[in-house]
């Protein structure tokens, strides 16, 4: 796996087009939520009550979880609990099925390709459109989504004119208005038509039992209301326990994922449409995942993950995600959270994402919730090697260690290293390395007589 | 000579490609008349093993780096990433809770050379001299692990003759990140481009900053490039009383 994310990194990093896409995208979200930011003077104390209400939050989950279901049963809707993904798509098939359900369309939802529903309902028959620009993009592309709030942020409009030209036999050109009115024009029937709705939910509400929505684009509100079945499918994590709690998360999360003060839409559903009103769908079900996730809880050092919300902050202020994509990591959790997500979470334990990182620490300055990323990243590359045992790279280090043991000794190989590094020729090192210097020449000892020139000092 | 006794970590990485930055520390500390010494015994923080996931191998290191250190008024090293390892140490299980105890204590007291001159000894002008324009990289360490910022920026502006410049595009990480570097070189690589091309922006090829890992890293870098690149430890230019 390891070698998985650097060989792909190479072609990522001469696609010149991606290359581009990505600055662009990632820089006009860092640029405008900086200025947010900046005019925001409370936003170092909205970052801790957010952290605490999270981890308030983790502490009490199996309450919470129990009074999410009251509610939602109280309310006429389904309630289930998933341990894992295998389970949760069994279940939401079984709704379908039992709703008689043919046809599906979606809102964007991550847990729904953590679980990889799509492909399982599509396996069973059921027609599944995607309602969100991005996701509709990656899907009639046949990828998955390369970030986790802009699927699609590796094309630029001109590709993603020629992808509705060829999948939706629509006559576009690139500009921005015409291309989401062709993804609207061919998306419309599918909402008037689908037999049910499949969403994510960004938070849950303990106390109502009501699924938190936010969006952009307001196809979760059609997602939602059209079909006859309303799924929404998400984490345990996402319970919060007072709609209260609501109101520093929205501050938070359209600022950190978009770079916007607050997003176009923010839908808190209630559950299935009550007697005698004209609203919502008939019948409701909320879905909620573990898969892995109470494991992380109970775990002392990663828990902290699981305050995520999933704003995608993190991976737009990577300097490798900035440069390969969410593509690039080969999961569809990418980015410094992808780190954790993906050993917990997606079952990828090699530790090849986690060393796909120069620990800058810019993830854990930008995370609206506090998720001390560089730490846990730390802690799943000692995890990683502790379960790789003993290898060469490791037998290297405890020589180094060793050695460190010995003064006299670790200065005599000090000096030895200084010249050989000064000598030895090129092909050697490269050998050595592994590609390493093909790229920067071997560190060599300075020219001491160049900085006694330059600055008039000496060297003692 | 009054005031605390500090001992001087050399990191080993600075022992072996630059000492002369090791003198230049050892010349600056004793031109503004601090009671230094440097432990015989010190080799290496630790920090290469921690950061690749080995941590039993970092704590021997770390445990003893807490022996060499332990009668130290004050630690001070031309290196923030050393620093913010030895703060870290608390962290490493494989450690006795005397041990980490120490750790906690020794912690407080060892400092980035910048960050004690400024913060600590509340010094800003050092009476060193450069003549010439240099631009100043934040290592990720120092920003955003040890908080500094304004205090090489205080010191280099002190130095007279000195034209100091900020690369374009804010802090940035030059991709250096020890093993990271050698597991993904191409990523690595295009970072360095990236801090080399607003070192080009800022119209010199001289790059001072806190920790020499950066600076080697993306001199060699520059090197494969041809572009003109000279990376100064802040501590090289802190330490120079050229014509100005
Ligand atoms: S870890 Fe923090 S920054 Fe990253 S996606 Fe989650 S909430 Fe956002």
């Amino acid at each position: 796996m390891r070698q998985d994310i650097r060989d792909r990194s190479r072609d990522l990093l001469r696609d010149d087009k991606l290359q581009d896409n990505l600055r662009r995208a990632l820089g006009h979200t860092l640029d405008r939520r900086a200025a947010l930011v900046a005019e925001n003077p409370g936003w170092a104390e909205l970052r801790d009550r957010a952290r605490d209400l999270r981890d308030e939050s983790l502490r009490r989950l199996p309450e919470l979880r129990a009074q999410v279901e009251r509610q939602v049963r109280g309310r006429g809707g389904g309630f289930h609990f998933c341990r894992d993904a295998a389970e949760a798509r069994a279940r939401v098939i079984e709704i379908l099925d039992r709703a008689g359900a043919v046809e599906v369309v979606k809102g964007k939802s991550m847990v729904s390709e953590e679980i990889a529903l799509n492909a399982a309902l599509e396996a069973r028959g059921i027609a599944v459109f995607e309602g969100d620009l991005g996701e509709l993009i990656v899907q009639l592309r046949g990828e998955r989504p390369a970030h986790i709030t802009a699927p699609a942020l590796h094309l630029d409009r001109r590709q993603i004119a020629a992808l509705f030209r060829r999948a939706l036999g629509q006559d576009v050109d690139d500009d921005p208005v015409r291309l989401a009115a062709a993804a609207r024009r061919f998306l419309r029937p599918h909402f008037l038509g689908a037999d049910a709705g499949i969403t994510g939910a960004n938070f849950v509400v303990a106390e109502s039992g009501s699924v938190v929505l936010v969006e952009n684009e307001s196809n979760i509100r059609l997602a939602t209301t059209l079909p006859r079945l309303h799924i929404a499918i998400t984490g345990i994590e996402k319970l919060v326990p007072r709609l209260a709690d609501l109101a520093p998360l929205l501050a938070l999360l359209p600022v950190s994922a978009t770079g916007q003060k607050a997003s176009a839409a923010v839908s808190i559903l209630g559950g299935p449409r009550p007697s005698g009103e004209d609203d919502g769908p008939r019948e409701f079900h909320l879905v909620l995942v573990d898969n892995g996730r109470q494991a992380l809880i109970s775990d002392p050092i990663l828990r902290p993950a699981l305050r995520c919300i999933r704003c995608g902050a993190c991976l737009n202020v990577c300097p490798v995600f900035q440069r390969i994509g969410g593509h690039g990591y080969g999961a569809i959790y990418p980015g410094p959270i992808g780190v954790v997500l993906a050993r917990a979470l997606l079952g990828r334990s090699d530790g090849a994402h986690a060393f796909a990182c120069s620990l800058c620490g810019a993830c854990d300055e930008i995370c609206p919730v506090q998720v001390p990323l560089s730490r846990l990243i730390l802690e799943v590359r000692r995890r990683a090697q502790q379960d790789a045992g003993v290898t060469a790279e490791r037998m290297a280090h405890a020589a180094f260690a060793e050695m460190a043991q010995w003064p006299r000794l670790f200065k005599m190989a000090l000096a030895a290293s200084r010249a050989a590094i000064r000598w030895w020729p090129r092909w050697f090192s490269t050998s050595l390395t592994g590609g390493w210097t093909d790229l920067r020449a071997w560190p060599r000892p300075r020219r001491d007589g160049e900085l006694r020139r330059r600055t008039g000092s000496g060297a003692t | 000579m009054a005031g605390p006794r500090i001992a001087l970590f050399i990191p080993c990485f600075v022992e072996a490609l630059a000492p002369a930055t090791a003198g230049n520390l050892r010349r600056l500390c004793d031109r503004l008349a601090l009671d230094w010494y440097q432990p015989r015994e010190q080799t290496c923080c630790g920090q290469p093993s921690f950061n690749a996931g080995f941590w039993r191998e970092a704590a021997r290191c770390a445990a003893k780096f807490l022996t060499d250190f332990a009668d130290a008024d004050a630690v001070v090293a031309p290196s923030a990433s050393c620093v913010a390892m030895v703060r870290r140490y608390v962290e490493l299980a494989a450690l006795s809770s005397e041990q980490r105890a120490a750790a906690i204590e020794i912690g407080r007291r060892t400092h980035e050379i910048c960050s004690y001159l400024v913060d600590v000894l509340r010094i800003v002008d050092v009476g060193a001299s450069y003549h010439g324009a240099v631009a100043y990289h934040d290592a990720c360490h120092a920003l955003r692990g040890l908080g500094i910022r304004e205090q090489p920026r205080a010191l280099l502006r002190h130095v007279r003759g000195l034209d100091l410049r900020e690369l374009p595009g804010g802090p940035q990480c030059c991709g250096f990140g020890g093993t990271f570097s050698v597991k993904y070189p191409e990523i690595s690589a295009s970072m360095a481009d990236a801090r080399l091309a607003a070192l080009e922006a800022t119209g010199t090829a001289t790059l001072v900053s806190t920790d020499l890992s950066c600076l080697q890293h993306l001199g060699g870098r520059a090197e494969r490039r041809g572009q003109p690149f000279i990376g100064f430890h802040v501590v090289d230019l802190l330490a120079a009383q050229g014509p100005v």
